[in-house]
């Protein structure tokens, strides 16, 4: 889909809008509708849009395998580093009362850094799964694909 | 047969989950258990006492936190065991195609 120019144009001007969506429902999810499980969907969409229009290289290029699998297990351990550093401070597993000098304050603290957990571990999921059914099919569709395919892809 | 089990186990486990079912009060019913244990308390408190207008967010993050740390473990490993699934599928097809590849090669030689 590289050589439809409606496409291309079409991919790089919403490229970047989206993600800024995203953060926006990221981050405004203490105020109106959003939070970590939407946002990062949103954001793993214009990726897996880039890589759907641009070819699944560009889009390894731009996510690389081992980036993905850190934004996978790093949103896990922010949400639980949170959880831990309010029992470094005296509280209880994930009570963000205690994370700053003020108690509401310690909460907003402690909700946006645990929806951001949420958003990177579910973006990681999102573009991982992408990526993996992506290249299961093309490995597949390279090795059924007889003497020419190989050749193809050996190039 | 393997199969009269699992028949039997499915049917069990349906049965239950349908009676289960017929027990639960009607939608919307405002009488209904989780509607008067702390959710009244939840929707009352969580403007005045966190200061964060989503009631939504304050209920997820906040008075849920073990909950939604479970959610986000179990999208984590479920994207880690279709990672871990295809990544092996992949090597083989590739494998596949590497051992294909090498006895076509000469095949193909022959041909041209």
């Amino acid at each position: 889909m590289r050589d439809n120019p409606i496409l291309r144009v079409t991919a790089k001007i919403l490229f970047a809008p989206i993600i800024v969506f995203g953060l926006y429902v990221q981050f405004h999810g203490d105020y109106g509708p959003g939070g970590g499980f939407q946002a990062g969907v949103i954001i793993a969409a214009a990726f897996i849009l880039h890589a759907l229009i641009f070819g699944l290289e560009a889009g390894r290029r731009l996510v690389p395998g081992w980036a993905n699998l850190a934004m996978l297990a790093g949103g896990v351990i922010v949400y639980g580093g949170v959880g831990v550093a309010g029992m470094m401070l005296d509280g209880l597993f994930l009570d963000y009362n205690v994370l700053s000098y003020d108690a509401s304050k310690g909460q907003h603290y402690g909700i946006i850094l645990v929806e951001f957990g949420v958003g990177l571990t579910v973006t990681g999921v999102m573009l991982a799964l992408f990526h993996a059914f992506a290249g299961f099919a093309e490995a597949h569709y390279r090795a059924g694909g007889g003497a020419s395919a190989d050749n193809e892809g050996g190039e | 047969m393997h199969i009269l089990p699992a028949l039997v186990i499915c049917i069990v486990a349906g049965l239950l989950l349908i009676v289960a079912a017929i027990e639960l009060p009607p939608v919307g019913d405002p009488s209904a258990a989780p509607h008067v244990h702390v959710a009244p308390r939840y929707l009352e408190e969580s403007g005045s006492f966190l200061h964060i207008p989503n009631v939504v967010t304050t209920v997820l993050a906040s008075y849920r936190g073990f909950d939604t740390f479970g959610e986000t473990v179990v999208v984590f490993t479920a994207g880690l065991g279709v990672l871990v699934l295809l990544a092996g599928k992949t090597r083989t097809a590739l494998r596949r195609r590497d051992d294909a590849s090498g006895q076509p090669g000469e095949k193909g030689g022959g041909d041209a």
